[in-house]
Order: structure tokens, then sequence, then C-alpha cells
């Protein structure tokens, strides 16, 4: 079988990538908090601290492209992810919503950014704290708004349901709740960051790879990197709509925490 | 050809979630052109039940990896 996978003649076969290519050395020394996702996170805050505060600086009736630029995001996030979802108490969202949009955002699009490339969210435990921090939130919400017992019950025993259904529905819920939904809100960012990553590997590696191989796949291997290009634009879709759905998400939960029955 | 058959599982419990996905956007995108201004009641849930099934996806991805 693993012949058949051998393209260039003489020479080890063709390497797929795998899940070890995500776990970069360090680059400074041995330090093991220097790695490449560490890095790339530090500099997506100082990166996003600065775009914001030039685009907000010398605010004006009529603005700058920079400052229209700033400000067509916030009012994205604004109007679209905060009032239309949350209601009329989403102000006190928004600060937590726009950070969130836009510092996940700026680390998924690192994926394609050249040299830099690497979605720092596919590494699991980014996407895990970006989670509890919405967990914590929203329950927090809930609990401040309607007090923990109405809050509980809520959840446990949704209102207008048949006696014995509650047998079923209350284990389901209370797992929708505490569990299911901090993970996969975490774990649908890591996998759409992970799986487009690879699939870019394959891509660009493989096409690399056929230009080695014999003058026939030397023919092929263009098409293979123009197949990585356009799903590079692929890319960019998926990691703007994931940033977009983990926000939009988070303001579902902190919308449903807030309203009076579920 | 390396991999395990917990790759083939998943791809295959993945036809689930991607039918239910599609069913909730056809729904989605039907109700709105139907009714343009009820869309911003139709969002969150579209949304909510897109959550709900690619959560299953997720489950067989977390499952092929840790199985």
């Amino acid at each position: 079988m693993r012949s058949l996978f051998r393209l260039s003649g003489e020479g080890e076969g063709f390497v797929p990538p795998s899940s070890n290519d995500f776990e970069l050395p360090p680059v400074f020394g041995d330090n093991a908090f220097t790695t490449k996702p560490i890095i790339l996170i530090f500099l997506s805050v100082i990166l996003v601290s600065i775009f914001f505060l030039l685009s907000s600086r010398k605010a004006a009736v009529v603005p700058s492209k920079l400052q229209f630029a700033g400000e067509s995001i916030y009012s994205f996030v604004r109007n679209d992810l905060g009032r239309d979802i949350i209601g009329h108490e989403f102000m006190r969202f928004v600060p937590y919503l726009f950070t969130l949009f836009t510092f996940v955002l700026t680390n998924n699009i690192f994926g394609i950014v050249p040299f830099l490339q690497f979605p720092t969210m596919s590494r699991v435990s980014f996407p895990y704290v970006l989670a509890v921090f919405t967990f914590v939130v929203f329950h927090y919400v809930g609990i401040r708004k309607q007090g923990i017992v109405k809050y509980l019950k809520d959840i446990m025993f949704m209102p207008g349901v048949p006696k014995p259904v509650y047998i079923l529905l209350t284990p389901i819920e209370l797992a929708t709740f505490f569990l299911v939904r901090p993970l996969t809100l975490s774990l649908r960012l890591f996998a759409n960051m992970f799986a487009g990553h690879l699939l870019l590997l394959v891509f660009i590696l493989g096409g690399e790879h056929l230009f080695q191989g014999v003058l026939g796949l030397k023919l092929i291997s263009p098409f293979a990197f123009a197949f990585g290009i356009g799903l590079t634009f692929f890319e960019f879709m998926v990691q703007c709509l994931q940033a977009y759905i983990f926000t939009l998400l988070t303001a579902l939960y902190i919308a449903g925490a807030l309203a009076d029955e579920h | 050809m390396e991999g395990t058959l917990n790759l083939v599982g998943y791809g295959l419990s993945a036809i689930g979630p991607a039918i239910a996905t599609g069913m909730i956007f056809a729904a989605y995108i039907s109700g709105v052109a139907r009714q343009p201004e009820a869309r911003s009641v139709l969002q969150p849930i579209a949304f909510l039940g897109f959550a709900l099934a690619e959560a299953l996806a997720l489950f067989g991805l977390v499952l092929a990896f840790v199985l």
C-alpha cells in the first residue's frame, strides 16, 4: 500500500501533515513560555490595542479612513450582536463581546498572514479559556438577574412541560447548560482552526512534494499550489465566520440567561 | 497509509449533523425569504439549533481522537 504513495522515485515517501505539526518548539532557547502560539497571542493583544487606539485617537465628525474602519467593526458588534440579540440591556455586554470578537478574529487570521501562518486557536487550551470566560459570564449574569434558586429551577424544570417528561428533560438540560455549551463553544473554534490549518498544510506540502518528483508530477504541482491559494481564501472566510459564531453564541447565551422564561 | 477506523467512523457520524445543519439553514433561509422582517426573531433560533446539531458532530470528533 505504501508504495502507491511513494511519488518521488527514490528517497522517502510523502509524510502527511498530522497533529504533530501543531506542537512547535520554543522560539528562544529552552523557555517553554516562548512557543509560537504564546508569542502570537501577545502579538494579537498588541495589534488590536494599537489599531483601536489609533482609530479612535482623533475622533472627528467626518471620520478618517482608519476611524471609519474601527467604527464599522465596533458598530457591527454593538448593533448586530449586542442590540439585536441581547435586547435593551445590551450596553453592559458590548465591551466583552467586542473584545472577544476582535481577539478571536485577529488570532484566527494569523493562520493566513504570511510568515506568521499559525492560527493560535488551533491549540485547544486557548479556546478553553475563552469558553470558561463566557461560561462564567452568562451564569453570573443569570444568577444576578433571577437569583440562584429561580435560575436553576428554570434550567432544570422548564415550565409548560408535562411532569413525567422531566425525568428525561432535566438531565439533558443540566448537561446542556453546564457541560455541552462551554465544551462545544471551545471545540467548535478549535476544530475549525485545526482542520483549516491541516488542510492548507496538505495542499502546500503536497504541492512541494510533487514538485520534487519526476517531470509528470512537476507539471501537476502548480494545481496543488493553486488549490492551496484558493483554500486560503476559503480559510479567511471560515476564520471570520468562526469569530462571528463564537461571539454570536456568547451573546445568545447571555440573552438566554437574562430572559425571564426560557 | 496510516490512520485508524475511528476516522472512518467519524466521517460516517458527521453525515447526520451535516444534514441537520443543512436543514436548519434551509428552513431559516426560506423563513426569511417569505417574511424578511422575521429575520431578527429567526436568527437566534437558527443559530441555537445549528450549535446543537454541530455539538453532535464535535462529540464525534472528540471520540474519534479519544477512543
